[in-house]
């Protein structure tokens, strides 16, 4: 019976199946950091059990830390306290932390590929939806709630439904200036914020298989933004290339033993979809979102429909039918989960070289993790981005989601690398607009919406 | 906060928008607490006041027409952030059912694991309801998870759940519990697991 990607990794974790119910999925992998698992310690506690494979489980104090003076106590009294408690929970239940400070400390779904702990055929979950991010490994990979989050913790399982699976077949050849961002910003806007919901997405097709690793995680991250559990792509040579080397890769022989299990992760010939979509790459332009949920994306010549929600519009200032190019911008963040990542920053850089950034215009630029900053120091985008005026900050979630210091204020437009433009998601009536790092770049230099294709 | 719920009887709070995200439901700056009470005075927040903590008149919530354990609410509900903390302010809010035509997966989870019941009705069912209540506010609706069906007006519509969700909810179970019963099974289970 052939098999999708999905089902081969979903089999090998199931522990068992209740009647007329879910099933007992095992966990490989649990990531935590301090926003979401502070009640399932207390839990736990409550109950009065012990984890039960901390070895299992890795944390970050990641969504709620500053991205200045890291070195300093946190200034806001609540996020203080908060990453207190992850630091006591992890040592009292000796899991490992990378907390602040730590040299593999960052964004929870930047830092676990890039220490190799995120590997092919695993499940992993965390108590965050952009968990996502790690399918992009070849791996199930998905969001849960605090009371999951407990649940592994007590189990190292999870109740799961098995969920209908579709594949989105990406064919062809990008064009000049669209990357990975461009490509699922423009799936959700033709599928919508609920097209995939109840779906586990894998996306295959011969742009995806030529993205990097990066961009196929940026694909991945946002498979949650359409609703999907997750996204995954097989793992092929250029998974294997990243992840061998890094500090928690498999070594010598348990390398070669692993990869050879690694290389039967993919969807068989005939395996059977609930759904599959297929798109044109070549179709695909710089995309950039114009709404307030990130299905409400057009390419950056395009016009605002003027089908679109007037309450969404009536929050972003924008009109029906006008054009997005050339709408003038007060912010740029690039940052995220979505695209934080050293080729993100290298990308970006690249672009800005010997430019300045619009005098209108505020840039913060926030790494994924330490090990991004410190690469980029190493490369000296540091100076480049000095150089153009923009801000590098230290790493964090930042102005992804507000919850820290990093606000994009009152009724101001951000471009942002990140994955959601949500009313308020930046900061209390903040304007988001969705982007690739190349398009933040250019909108951050002109200091509005342009057409980064004019520029290089 | 867990306890068992089978019939609940009540008045409505229509809140008539699609695509209700978490970060409506609770802004990620109210998420900074360790504990899991106190998130429904955040419930809505920046539909509910203005900056400067007044109430906005126009939000249903601040309405007095408008009471009741039942939220009604636009499809998607519940899209964006895992963030458990929206299920909690809904039911600290005071509210033991959401219904929508459409419920984004993890938030439906999460409900479920707070003893708030997700009932997902058809797009036609929704929209009587959102008349129905919007024209008198003093509707009620009866909500049977025994029977699985929500009636108003005495127009009923059956919903699903799975059968495990549905005795864990009419006996009060958690789904920790269940893990922890078989925990034995676990561990034979990873004897034998070797990964891939």
């Amino acid at each position: 019976m052939p098999k999708t990607l999905f089902e081969k990794i979903w089999d090998r974790h199931i522990v068992k199946t209740i009647d007329g119910g879910p099933s007992v999925l095992y966990i490989d992998k649990h990531f935590i950091h301090e926003v979401t698992s502070p009640q399932a310690f207390k839990g736990l506690e409550k109950r009065g059990i012990e984890v039960f494979r901390p070895a299992q489980i890795v944390a970050t104090a990641d969504h709620n830390v500053p991205t200045l003076n890291q070195h300093l106590p946190i200034k806001e009294e609540l996020s203080r306290i908060q990453v207190q408690t992850l630091v006591e929970n992890c040592q009292k239940h000796q899991v490992e932390l990378y907390g602040l400070g730590h040299p593999y400390q960052g964004v929870v779904h930047v830092i676990g590929p890039e220490l190799g702990i995120t590997q092919p055929g695993m499940t992993i979950v965390c108590g965050d939806s952009h968990t996502s991010t790690h399918g992009a490994f070849g791996a199930i990979a998905f969001g849960i709630g605090t009371s999951e989050v407990e649940m592994v913790m007590a189990t190292q399982c999870l109740l799961q439904s098995k969920p209908k699976l579709m594949r989105i077949n990406v064919e062809g050849q990008l064009g000049k200036g669209v990357t990975a961002k461009d490509i699922i910003l423009y799936i959700i806007a033709r599928i919508s914020a609920s097209g995939a919901t109840g779906y586990f997405v894998e996306y295959a097709g011969s742009a995806i298989r030529n993205l990097s690793m990066e961009g196929r995680m940026t694909i991945c991250n946002m498979s949650i933004e359409m609703g999907a559990r997750g996204g995954m792509i097989a793992p092929d040579e250029t998974t294997f290339t990243y992840i061998k080397g890094r500090p928690f890769a498999p070594q010598g022989a348990g390398w070669d033993q692993k990869l050879a299990g690694w290389k039967q992760l993919y969807s068989d010939k005939d395996a059977k979809f609930d759904m599959e979509l297929n798109i044109d790459a070549p179709d695909i332009e710089p995309m950039i979102t114009y709404g307030t949920n990130p299905g409400m994306g057009v390419g950056v010549t395009g016009r605002i429909p003027s089908t679109a929600d007037p309450k969404s519009l009536a929050y972003m200032g924008l009109q029906a039918g006008a054009n997005i190019k050339g709408k003038k911008i007060d912010y740029v963040f690039i940052g995220s989960c979505t695209n934080s990542r050293i080729e993100d920053l290298r990308l970006v850089a690249s672009f800005v070289k010997g430019r300045k950034k619009a005098d209108n215009v505020e840039v913060w630029v926030v790494p994924g993790s330490k090990q991004v900053e410190q690469q980029a120091i190493k490369e000296g985008i540091d100076k480049v981005f000095a150089e153009a005026g923009f801000q590098l900050r230290q790493p964090g979630c930042s102005a992804c989601l507000g919850m820290n210091e990093d606000k994009i204020p009152a009724g101001k437009y951000c471009i942002s690398t990140s994955n959601r433009n949500f009313e308020g998601r930046q900061g209390p009536n903040a304007r988001t607009l969705l982007a690739s790092p190349l398009t933040a770049a250019v909108a951050a230099i002109t200091g509005e919406v342009a057409d980064i294709r004019e520029f290089i | 906060m867990s306890k068992a719920i089978n019939k609940i009887a009540s008045r409505a709070v229509p809140v008539h928008l699609e695509n209700i995200d978490t970060d409506q439901i609770i802004p990620a700056r109210f998420l900074k607490a360790t504990t899991r009470e106190g998130f429904g005075d955040n419930l809505f927040r920046d539909w509910r006041y203005n900056a400067d903590g007044t109430p906005k008149k126009d939000f249903v919530l601040n309405d007095p027409t408008y009471s009741g354990k039942i939220l009604v609410a636009g499809k998607n509900f519940g899209c964006g952030s895992s963030r458990e903390h929206a299920a909690w302010a809904i039911k600290d809010a005071g509210f033991d059912v959401v219904v929508s035509s459409f419920f984004a997966d993890i938030f439906k989870n999460n409900a479920l694991n707070n003893f708030l019941l997700p009932v997902t009705v058809s797009e036609d069912f929704l929209q009587q309801l959102f008349t129905a209540i919007e024209k008198d506010p003093k509707t009620k609706l009866d909500v049977n998870l025994g029977d699985q069906t929500i009636t108003a007006n005495g127009h009923s519509e059956t919903f699903e759940i799975d059968d495990y969700k549905k005795t864990c909810l009419l006996n009060g179970y958690d789904d920790i519990d269940f893990l922890l019963s078989i925990r034995g099974e676990i561990e034979i289970f990873e004897h034998q697991y070797a990964g891939i």
